[in-house]
């Protein structure tokens, strides 16, 4: 029997056992939204922006190992939807965005609501298609999902004419999908492995650099054994956090611009350096001319050959699935009793311990004023740390990256790689409907909670009891810490006049809100939000407006030449000591 | 330095647009670029001509892999390979250079392959260099029009590029 195109896409996202399709209508896909009316498979959630439905969807993947999916309508829709998918795209996150399109005769002609999405979307999605025909139409979706999936996940576009979902066909849902030219690799090659295992045997000061993508190829597992099993110095990345557990005392804290002091100093002086998808961004290393003036050797375990050796020249490049690598080099290790050195490797301990001390996360408490890393201590005390924490960009993310130890993967969801704001609130919401039964806050501050505000309504729709912690300190943070440094504190429009009251916005669209401006009152505000189980919480706090993010490492410096903390600059800080014990190695 | 890749590419609507867009967005050079099918119809295959230091090359390969519709890259330059590249050019030819412009294009193995009163079109191929030789041994002045093609290249021997 032959249904609408709108139908088959309906019992294709059916086929792919999707939950929860976010979206808005608009005139392109009303045939789309009618084959929805009439199924119970899956629910839709109507967001009250595009950009919305799409990080929504990002933060349903993150948070899940499931794969979210978004609904957009042509033109308008389907440009709003864009900065969602490059945030998407910039983080590796599997997650499809249908978009409708004007019907195939009109395409071209600049028709009311046309716009080349296809064109619009290429350089921020893993692939894109256009479907001409409707017999084409479920064979593209079920490509879709499985490249979005496979490889080093990415967002996929599937742009539909209107005439597409109106025509008809018989619905056949392929059983496999084979794409000559799409083979991502899965096992890596035994004897790079082989050798990443003879030099970490070598190693007298090893260190593990962890990124998202060993979050995104669930291996936080194989991560977490390979260093307990060498008892090796550990570091994730923003992406990363989560991988390898934050309370855990191989930790030493995330790395890069805002990292702990003993991981960035740890990072330029270790002589072998593993990299579990991670991909020494910008960010991470900062300088490479800088990073790379310490000798060492670099270990790189990547899906995707072009995040190797792109930005540092690599000993020993292993491309394959993390999860594998690390399960074969796990087995190799454990065959060979390959270890690093013991008396070296104590050293090595010793000297990380001596830049541990000074805790470069260490901020001057106030009994008048919150702190913004207060809350964030709280935060983590109040949740026990079990809470999936959703944030914004700026300093507020960073805080929360830097105070609270996630200590489990797909916990923490931040737009690391795009940096966009407005990602927070309808990330939570996706979270949220991913994990009905956790806790899920979105840490934000007074400019990037501003970005998408109107979503508090569908999460009022939806009761996704989130708890919105708002660092609210009048000021566009990091921004105004920038002109602070290098802008002779001229605050260039980083000062927001004319905030809304945002305990009655909260109320206004149905929710609790609370105004707290006492550090006292911070963790007993804390626990009353989350006892609040079946309400989202707006929590206003009043924060230091000059707080500054400490350590940080300014654009072009290397990892040994951060600015330090306050309590650090007077401080006599123990340097790297090439000449401690580090064993007798040859 | 200049390298020459062939492209094995799903013969798809938009896929040249991938890779002109993955130049761009990367801040590649396309000193050249041809395409057209192959014997298999839904398949295509592109010749790019680009330059740059060997990290750049490396990088440039890694991400044309990396598209979806892409099934194969190759550097010709790791190996002996044959550059060919058509030119079709329009000379004045008349009064003296009509004879002048005829013993040129024999001199290159070019042939005349549009005769008016005035003007030869001259059909002309091989590697870029020889165009460019040929292009300089002329008269700027008698050079009406010229159009290039860009490189196609193929391994030499035994080194084929093949699904």
């Amino acid at each position: 029997m032959e249904i609408s195109g709108a139908e088959i896409l309906a019992r294709c996202l059916a086929e792919e056992n999707v939950e929860f399709v976010f979206g808005y209508p608009g005139g392109a896909v009303l045939e789309i939204y009618d084959a929805i009316f009439k199924q119970n498979k899956f629910k839709h959630v109507l967001v009250r922006h595009e950009q919305a439905a799409v990080h929504a969807a990002d933060a349903y993947s993150r948070s899940s190992e499931k794969i979210g999916v978004a609904l957009v309508t042509s033109g308008p829709g389907a440009t709003n939807a864009i900065t969602g998918i490059a945030t998407a795209f910039m983080d590796s996150i599997p997650m499809v965005v249908i978009s409708g399109q004007v019907g195939t005769p009109m395409i071209g002609s600049d028709a009311f609501q046309e716009v080349d999405m296809v064109g619009c979307s290429r350089p921020v999605v893993k692939h894109n298609f256009l479907v001409k025909d409707v017999k084409d139409l479920a064979a593209t979706v079920k490509k879709a999902f499985y490249i979005a999936t496979t490889g080093r996940p990415g967002p996929v576009v599937i742009d539909i004419p209107k005439d597409v979902t109106q025509a008809k066909a018989v619905f056949e849902y392929p059983k496999s999908v084979s794409i000559r030219s799409y083979n991502p690799p899965v096992k890596g090659h035994p004897g790079q492995i082989k050798k990443a295992a003879q030099l970490l045997a070598e190693a007298k000061r090893p260190f593990i650099y962890v990124g998202g993508g060993a979050v995104l190829g669930n291996a936080a597992a194989e991560v977490t054994e390979l260093v307990r099993l060498l008892n090796v110095p550990c570091t994730n990345t923003l992406m990363g956090l989560g991988a390898y557990p934050g309370s855990d005392p191989l930790f030493v804290g995330m790395l890069g611009m805002h990292g702990t002091y003993e991981a960035n100093m740890a990072m330029q002086y270790a002589d072998t350096i593993i990299a579990i998808g991670a991909r020494f961004d910008d960010r991470v290393i900062s300088n490479p001319a800088q990073f790379l003036s310490q000798a060492k050797k670099i270990v790189q375990i990547d899906i995707d050959p072009s995040s190797i050796a792109k930005r540092v020249k690599v000993d020993v490049p292993i491309v394959g699935d993390v999860k594998d690598v690390l399960k074969d080099l796990i087995a190799i290790l454990k065959e060979t009793n390959a270890r690093p050195n013991e008396k070296a490797l104590n050293a090595w301990w010793d000297q990380i311990n001596d830049w541990r001390k000074p805790n470069s996360l260490w901020y001057a408490q106030d009994d008048e004023i919150i702190q913004p890393q207060f809350v964030m201590q709280k935060l983590f005390e109040v949740t026990g740390g079990e809470a999936i924490i959703t944030s914004d960009v700026g300093q507020h993310q960073m805080f929360t990256a830097q105070y609270y130890a996630f200590n489990r993967p797909r916990q923490w969801i931040n737009s690391g790689g795009l940096g966009t704001m407005g990602f927070g609130l309808p990330a939570a919401m996706g979270a949220q409907l991913a994990n009905p039964y956790a806790d899920v806050a979105c840490i934000t501050g007074d400019g990037s909670i501003q970005m998408n505000i109107q979503e508090l309504s569908t999460c009022k729709q939806y009761h996704t009891p989130v708890k919105i912690i708002n660092l609210n300190n009048g000021y566009l943070g990091m921004v105004r810490q920038w002109q602070e440094f290098f802008y002779g504190t001229r605050y260039s429009e980083s000062y927001v006049d004319a905030l809304p009251d945002f305990v009655k916005l909260a109320e206004a669209y149905g929710h609790v809100g609370m105004q707290i401006s006492k550090p006292a009152d911070v963790e007993p505000a804390l626990r009353e939000a989350f006892a609040m189980k079946e309400r989202l919480v707006f929590m206003d706090f009043l924060t230091n407006p000059k707080a500054n993010v400490f350590p940080m490492i300014q654009n072009g410096k290397g990892l040994n030449q951060m600015d330090l903390p306050p309590h650090m600059q007077s401080m006599q800080l123990v340097p790297f000591e090439n000449n401690r014990d580090y064993g007798n190695l040859c | 330095m200049r390298h020459i890749l062939s492209v094995l590419i799903e013969n798809e609507a938009g896929a040249l647009s991938r890779v002109t867009g993955l130049f761009s967005a990367r801040g590649y050079n396309i000193d050249s670029l041809t395409v057209q099918t192959t014997e298999d119809p839904t398949m295509s295959r592109m010749t790019i001509v680009t330059h740059g230091s060997e990290d750049v090359i490396e990088q440039i390969t890694k991400q044309l892999n990396k598209l979806i519709e892409v099934v194969k890259v190759i550097d010709l330059n790791e190996a002996d390979h044959i550059e060919r590249e058509l030119m079709l050019i329009k000379v004045r030819a008349t009064g003296k250079d009509r004879d002048e412009m005829k013993r040129m294009a024999d001199i290159f193995r070019g042939r005349i392959i549009d005769v008016t009163e005035k003007s030869y079109t001259i059909e002309l191929t091989g590697p870029g260099e020889k165009l460019d030789a040929f292009i300089k041994a002329l008269d700027q002045a008698v050079i009406l029009e010229t159009v290039r093609t860009g490189a196609s290249g193929i391994g030499r021997g035994e080194r084929i590029l093949k699904l």
